[in-house]
């Protein structure tokens, strides 16, 4: 039993906005394996929940005309995965936020729920970071529409107000055209772990002239948010593939990231593993775009 | 039967979800307890107000450390001792105003409700006076401002040493004298099903129902936590999931049990959460080993020392057994004249540790195993040469606890097996001198595993077999199945000496101290030797009872009887079938006497079961990972009773060796000894895709002391996984790791100091 | 905190089911308290053993963090509705032939887990079948045979397809 007070359900966005607005101190549950486990914890124990989760038009994966991707905020971790469109166009992601915990918590966890408790370890962020992703955002009056970003504030704390519900991640099909991503989650198991580090690149490269034309470099874990490394970025673009490019990022994304001392890791330890990754998913990348002879 | 692999008799009700735990058996209408625990590490209660948790609709009752009976209880899953210089440490009461870990017991509630007494648990006020937490055994031992226990002032629960030949000299003579300190974590069983009990009162006498794997010990404790005489309390043990040696403790038995008392005995359900597992039952013991040793420039051992610290936590417990357990082991397997041993067991502020699997001997055979490596290292030998020159070929017996020995000695079949498995010269030579950023490398450890407790402590058990109206037997015993397989292979072995047809014989799964024989339970690896001896002389008994019967009833057959599979035989022929002898027991009117068989057995033997681990890993040096390309188990563990099961057994701990060697720990704040990992999120027990596929091997040798030549298997497979991968990272990478877990950060920082990164 | 009863309707191993919960109670409560049905275990509460794991809709769920009142229009599944009359299914029966089986605590979960992975009918490599089956721990087997038993399934299911 969850030690709840009160429980709404809304059905359409509409609705939920204006449950959360009557009930300033609910809580959004979507897929609940957050929310469910705060409230066992004592951290939200006593609250009120507003379900979205029987929000049809919040469910699933639309390729938009303009090439744009709308994913549904509800859409769960392994609907993601097992989508087309992610399949053909953003595998990245696909493959990222199937590495969240174990079957059940995919099948249940939602991609919006991911973004929304603002965990820096969460799976999905680094990839939706690199991939430039903008969050659309209901409030009952017009919404609004955020570039990922300027979302997270600080640890579990994100750009949401009472009222807000985020209704879908947008991928602009500018920032993945033409584009390969991999994702490293390095993390003390293979499977039922949160990422000690982790790490998503983006890249775009020119295969005729091997040159890195466009990189972005994601981390989670490695600083108060989701940290995306323009200083590397800056430096690595217009670079030649080969071994110097993947010495070079090691060393700059060592010097930008600024990971934490826990009992977790230590500092030094995710600053090894950090630029380590970080090369790795970057020569994957670029494996992927056909940039370098296997 | 002995040796054939037939399914588990509980098989079918497992894999269908018919069989019942305890959760599963729970009135509906139990009340539910709770546990308040102190969110300091030491100090004392200065107040505690329980008026607004009273006061919350829903709230039966709610109790304190001030409302608890003032008799001071052991807990571990020990046969009592009639001598009070043996008996366990009695140090603690149901409740406590003295808080000696952080989250010890200091209140309970008992409500309608599970949210009831989470919320009621919440507006109890508590105050404390803290004292500075220690948590380090080797500085806990020169005593604390405030000892833990009182009768305790150096915090030293118990020490213990031998000494055998004369080591000082045995140094000076040796050619070369190496010295070396490792250290084992803290890490916790994990069974999936917490534990869980219910309690409910019965004509005057307090029930319990309880996942536990000594149901008549936690009979005997209840009655003196509660001070009430024994049989007023009875004990019921279901189908459990797991224990591991934590439920080989008693938990919160004892206070569920006055918990029922204060409300009428209706019955009240206390289920431990996963946080209060890690935390407030049992872990296994840390433990720090200092060894030295010196050799001849041919590789024998002249003298070997150990001096060991083991980390109590805040109560008895299982205390110094565990420590002087791996005393015991740095005796036995390897020949040497002079071996010296000392062990201290100290409380700290920790969460307190217990019995786990193996009892100590993971920890020493860590610590031992890496340093027959390293010693092989320092003198440039094969560390499985240097292994096979020290060992003791056959027959050995301990020097001090006799008639612990050897009975059988298959390590040498275990090494050739092993070795042969994993390609070890081949290995050895082929991954000498690696340069690259990934590097591959093979290691092995062995180990010894006394069968069962004696002569250190009883052993006794005790079996019944009825004999049904059908020709089909009852078997009861107070042994108990944990998962481990028990009730299967004490049927086989029914079966094989009463020479039916497993089949015909219906083990009872649930023990009941009401009903089932004496016995002290699942632990030590004991029951299918000890417990394996009860069953045979009770099996003899009904044999010999039947073939009386069977004589009465063929008054004039001068031929020689004997039972075979339902038919009692003369001279081999069927004269009568078992069927119609039990009708007739039952039934005649003239001379019925149904048949029953029960005896209550002492054990005094003891036998050594042995075995290694072989395995090959890959390091992946700058991201501080380890693969396992190849792992094998080979155990000498005697006859095997059912070969399916024991492979089983083995391919179980075999995965807690590996979580043991790369990545379980239960990590403590160091100001509060809060445990900072403490949920199955943190705490990296291995899932499905950490594990790589297990090899199992065994060298069957029949034991002379075994009911049916069997040793030792429940807890060894688990020892020899962590030190051989240890062992094969060091070949790897010639980095010598000398703390389990192997895990990422450690590695990192080892290959860094190394300057292999 | 008064009890704020829902009414569920959904079906549970074939059978429709109506039942009032507390909207505070999870499906773990509700397939357990309500409806008895024991083989979903309880063992971390936090969705990290696997032990509660049940079919929903076709997909496995860890029925200790899923709320009883999303179980409405639903159709879900547990170990309970695999037998017919006593006759197992195979891959239960593979559990017992391969040795999958300890404590059987956690068995359920897995039976429930390989149940759905097996019923897609697709080829799995030992890997695959390693990664679908990582969301439910076991301290007893090691896992080794609980793969086993899985491949065994699988690859009869393959033999069974050739020939047709």
């Amino acid at each position: 039993m969850y030690d709840i007070e009160n429980y709404y359900n809304a059905e359409s966005i509409k609705e939920a906005v204006s449950l959360l607005k009557e009930h300033p101190d609910a809580r959004i549950i979507s897929g609940g394996s957050d929310v469910l486990i705060k409230i066992r914890e004592g951290k939200m124990a006593g609250t009120s929940l507003v379900s979205i989760r029987d929000i049809k038009e919040m469910q699933g994966v639309t390729l938009m005309d303009s090439g744009d991707i709308y994913i549904g905020a509800g859409t769960t971790f392994s609907h993601v995965t097992n989508d087309p469109v992610i399949q053909k166009h953003i595998p990245v992601l696909g493959e990222a936020v199937d590495q969240v915990g174990g079957p059940q918590v995919r099948n249940i966890g939602t991609i919006g729920g991911n973004v929304c408790n603002g965990a820096v370890s969460a799976d999905s962020a680094p990839s939706l970071f690199s991939l430039n992703a903008m969050l659309r955002i209901a409030d009952g009056e017009g919404g609004r529409t955020v570039p990922i970003d300027m979302f997270y504030l600080g640890p579990g704390k994100v750009d949401l107000h009472c009222g807000d519900v985020l209704t879908h991640i947008i991928i602009p099909g500018k920032e993945y055209q033409g584009y390969h991503g991999h994702y490293i989650k390095y993390s003390m198991r293979n499977a039922m772990d949160i990422a000690t580090l982790s790490c998503s690149v983006v890249s775009k490269v020119n295969a005729e002239t091997n040159i890195l034309d466009d990189v972005r470099i994601t981390f989670g874990v490695a600083a108060p948010v989701p940290y995306r490394c323009k200083k590397t970025e800056a430096a690595l673009k217009g670079m030649e593939i080969g071994e110097a490019l993947y010495e070079k990022i090691k060393t700059l994304v060592r010097e930008e990231i600024n990971p934490r001392d826990s009992w977790r890791a230590s500092k030094e330890f995710r600053l090894q593993i950090g630029g380590e990754i970080a090369a790795r998913a970057l020569r994957e990348t670029v494996k992927l775009a056909g940039g370098e002879p296997s | 039967m002995i040796g054939k692999s037939i399914p588990r008799v509980d098989a079918y009700e497992k894999v269908t979800g018919r069989a019942k735990f305890t959760d599963d058996l729970a009135p509906k209408n139990c009340l539910v307890a709770k546990v308040y625990h102190a969110t300091i590490g030491n100090g004392i209660v200065t107040s505690i107000d329980t008026s607004e948790a009273e006061a919350l609709p829903g709230v039966v009752r709610v109790i304190t450390f001030k409302d608890v009976p003032n008799h001071c209880y052991p807990t571990p899953g020990h046969p009592w001792s009639v001598e009070p210089a043996h008996q366990d440490i009695a140090d603690r009461n149901l409740l406590t105003g003295r808080v000696r870990y952080y989250g010890d017991d200091i209140a309970a509630v008992v409500a309608e409700d599970e949210v009831t007494a989470t919320r009621a648990l919440k507006l109890i006020k508590v105050e404390y006076e803290e004292y500075p937490v220690e948590i380090n055994p080797r500085k806990s031992m020169y005593g604390t401002p405030h000892p833990i226990h009182l009768d305790k002032k150096d915090n030293v629960l118990a020490r213990s040493n031998f000494f055998i030949g004369n080591v000082e000299q045995g140094l000076k003579d040796s050619d070369i004298v190496i010295k070396r300190s490792y250290k084992t974590p803290i890490v916790q069983h994990c069974h999936i099903e917490n534990p869980i009990s219910y309690a409910y009162m019965e004509k005057g006498r307090i029930v319990v129902v309880t996942s536990t794997q000594i149901p008549h010990i936690v009979r005997r404790v209840i009655g003196q936590a509660l001070g009430i005489p024994w049989g007023k309390v009875r004990v019921i043990k279901p189908y459990i999931g797991g224990g591991f040696g934590n439920k080989q403790d008693v938990l919160y038995e004892p206070l569920n049990a006055f918990l029922t008392t204060l409300v009428g005995g209706r019955p009240v359900k206390l289920d431990v959460t996963r946080e209060e597992t890690f935390c407030n039952t049992r872990t296994r013991h840390s433990i720090e080993y200092d060894l030295t040793a010196g050799v001849d420039k041919d590789g024998h051992l002249i003298a070997k020392d150990m001096f060991a610290i083991s980390n109590q936590g805040a109560y008895a417990s299982h205390g110094h057994a565990i420590a002087a357990n791996g005393l015991t082991a740095w005796r036995l397997q390897y020949a040497c004249p002079n071996i010296k041993g000392e062990a201290y067991t100290v409380y700290t502020n920790c969460p307190t540790a217990g019995a786990m699997r193996a009892y100590g001997i993971p920890q020493a055979a860590f610590a031992i195993e890496c340093f027959m490596d390293d010693i092989a290292n320092e003198i440039h030998m094969d560390p499985l040469e240097f292994r096979k020159q020290n060992l003791i070929q056959g027959y050995y017996q301990d020097a001090y606890l006799k008639p612990i020995a050897a009975n059988t000695n298959g390590i040498f079949e275990c090494l050739e097996k092993g070795a042969a498995h994993i390609h070890w010269e081949e290995k050895r030579k082929a991954y000498e001198n690696q340069t690259g950023d990934v590097r591959r490398g093979v290691g092995m450890s062995l180990f010894s595993y006394k069968t069962g407790v004696w002569p250190i402590s009883l052993e006794i058990a005790g079996a019944r077999l009825v004999l049904n109206q059908d020709g089909s037997m009852q078997l009861s015993l107070g042994a108990t199945e944990i998962g481990q397989g028990a009730d299967t292979v004490f049927s086989q072995m029914a079966a094989e000496t009463l020479h039916m047809d497993v089949e015909d014989i219906h083990i009872q799964t649930v023990q009941d101290t009401d009903i089932t024989p004496f016995d002290t339970g699942a632990y030590a690896s004991r029951q299918s030797f000890v417990t394996g001896t009860a069953v045979k002389k009770c099996a003899e008994l009904m044999l010999h009872k039947i073939l009386d019967y069977a004589a009465t009833l063929l008054e004039g057959e001068e031929r020689t009887l004997s039972l075979d599979h339902g038919w009692i035989l003369a001279d081999g022929q069927k004269v009568l079938s078992l069927e119609e002898l039990a009708m007739e027991s039952y039934y005649s009117l003239t001379n019925s006497s149904a048949i029953t068989a029960e005896v209550s057995t002492q054990v005094k033997k003891n036998t050594i079961a042995t075995g290694c681990c072989f395995v090959e890993v890959e390091v992946d040096l700058k991201l501080g990972k380890i693969k396992i390309l190849d792992i094998i188990n080979v155990h000498d563990s005697g006859k095997l009773l059912n070969p399916q099961l024991a492979r089983m057994q083995v391919e179980g701990g075999m995965s807690m060796g590996m979580g043991y060697g790369l990545s379980e720990q239960l990590l403590l704040d160091e100001k509060t000894g809060r445990p900072l990992n403490g949920t199955l999120l943190d705490y990296k027990l291995m899932t499905t895709m950490d594990t790589p596929d297990l090899d199992v091997d065994f060298v069957e040798l029949e034991d002379p002391m075994g009911p049916y030549g069997n040793k030792a298997l429940g807890e060894p497979p688990a020892i020899p996984a962590a030190p051989a991968i240890r062992n094969a990272v060091l070949h790897a990478t010639g980095v010598a790791f000398n703390e389990n877990p192997l895990t990422p950060q450690r590695l990192i920082s080892g290959f860094k100091e190394a300057g292999l990164i | 905190m008064k009890k704020d009863l829902r009414l569920v309707q959904c079906t549970v191993n074939g059978k429709e089911v109506a039942e009032y919960v507390d909207v505070r109670e999870s499906l773990l409560d509700m397939l357990r308290n309500h409806l008895g049905l024991t083989s979903v275990k309880k063992g971390c509460e936090v969705g990290e053993c696997g032990a509660c794991t049940v079919i929903v809709d076709g997909e496995t769920i860890d029925s200790c963090i899923y709320m009883a009142v999303w179980a409405e229009g639903k159709n879900i599944r547990t170990l309970e509705g695999l037998e017919k009359d006593g006759e197992l299914t195979r891959i239960q029966e593979a559990f017992i032939e391969e040795g999958a089986i300890q404590c059987g605590f956690c068995t359920p979960g897995f039976v429930m887990s390989a149940t759905v992975l097996l019923e897609r009918g697709e080829k799995l490599t030992r890997e695959a079948i390693k990664k679908h089956m990582a969301g439910n721990l076991c301290r007893c087997t090691g896992y080794q045979n609980i793969v086993n038993a899985v491949e065994k399934v699988n690859n009869e299911q393959l033999e069974r397809q050739k020939e047709k």
